[in-house]
């Protein structure tokens, strides 16, 4: 037990160091601070279309360096953080954005699991209440006075 | 007997909506651009000297073929792109797309007259070799064009109508399915429209 904890621990320990030398890896071409600086926070923002769970920001797909470059270059053209993501999303859809608009097609995914959550609150105090009425009413005089004499002896 | 019936209800309800999910392809991302005119451009063409823009192939129905000899799949389609190039009077544009790849440069980066060259023999070579189901290939080098199309994995089918908007778009190589159930119905409507 000791000794597959302690291999575990080694594990996680090597995956948390990977995962750091990894994110070391992807070095933005720093010509100009400035629009790196904006780069970096926006590309947290936008999904690598290839590998799907990676943002642009952390990901080595080609098409990756692509859109950073793409990025980079609206950046140049002094669009502002709305416009480019715009851009992005008349061409690769919503799917592009970490973080899709609040809109009524979006509404599900927002607000979904708060629907889901307050549906089973509400499934808990129901099945609570009947669970307690039950048990009252289980409890009869004659059962109360036999359960008396059973704790006398 | 009725206690059982909602959460058996609940239960059906969730296996049908994983069910769905699962049959889901998740690379697949419906596109924005359906419905909305084809982004202009103007590229060198794989033969000749004379760029191509789309509003050159304004009034007819065309395919827009996103390829590159490097990309594995598009090999699993160009036998049938051939072979529908052959029977059907719908145009087919290639887009190549990036030929020129890191490994291309790996001796020093390549200046643009020698990046166009190099991406014309070897897709030359290639449509040579294989059949070339293409009208006209345009060289999209540094992918940008491909950006503004929305491609993020190549091959990639789009289908223009007369006034230049994009009605349908495929991801992925053009089966024979896809092509019986989905392309040609869409071109003939587009065409008789």
């Amino acid at each position: 037990m000791k000794r597959c904890l302690l291999l575990l621990l080694i594990g996680m320990w090597g995956a948390i160091g990977m995962n750091t030398l990894r994110a070391g890896e992807a070095q933005p071409m720093a010509d100009d601070p400035k629009v790196e600086a904006r780069l970096a926070v926006l590309a947290e923002e936008l999904r690598c279309l290839v590998c799907q769970n990676e943002s642009l920001a952390s990901s080595h797909a080609e098409l990756a360096e692509d859109l950073r470059r793409e990025v980079r270059k609206l950046i140049r053209q002094d669009m502002t953080d709305a416009q480019i993501k715009t851009h992005l999303v008349e061409r690769y859809g919503d799917f592009v954005l970490y973080r899709p608009a609040v809109k009524p097609l979006t509404w599900p995914l927002w607000f979904g699991p708060f629907a889901l959550l307050v549906l089973a609150v509400w499934g808990l105090w129901r099945y609570l209440r009947h669970r307690k009425a039950l048990v009252i009413q289980r409890m009869s005089e004659a059962d109360n006075a036999q359960a008396q004499s059973l704790l006398k002896d | 007997m009725k206690k059982f019936l909602i959460p058996l209800a609940l239960f059906m309800g969730l296996v049908v909506f994983l069910a769905v999910g699962l049959q889901r392809d998740p690379r697949e991302i419906p596109s924005p651009l359906v419905g909305k005119p084809a982004p202009a451009f103007s590229l060198p063409t794989l033969v000749g000297d004379q760029p191509f823009s789309p509003a050159d192939f304004k009034g007819q129905v065309w395919l827009f073929n996103v390829w590159a000899t490097w990309c594995v799949a598009c090999r699993e389609e160009h036998p049938l792109l051939v072979e529908f190039s052959k029977t059907q009077s719908v145009p087919i544009v290639g887009l190549s797309y990036k030929e020129i790849q890191a490994a291309d440069q790996a001796n020093g980066p390549l200046n643009d007259t020698d990046k166009l060259a190099l991406a014309r023999e070897r897709s030359l070579r290639f449509l040579q070799r294989l059949g070339n189901p293409y009208k006209l290939s345009v060289m999209d080098l540094d992918g940008s064009v491909g950006i503004d199309y929305g491609v993020y994995g190549v091959p990639e089918t789009y289908l223009i109508d007369r006034q230049g908007v994009i009605r349908f778009k495929h991801v992925g190589p053009v089966t024979p399915q896809v092509l019986q159930h989905k392309l040609l119905p869409l071109i003939r409507q587009w065409e008789a429209s």
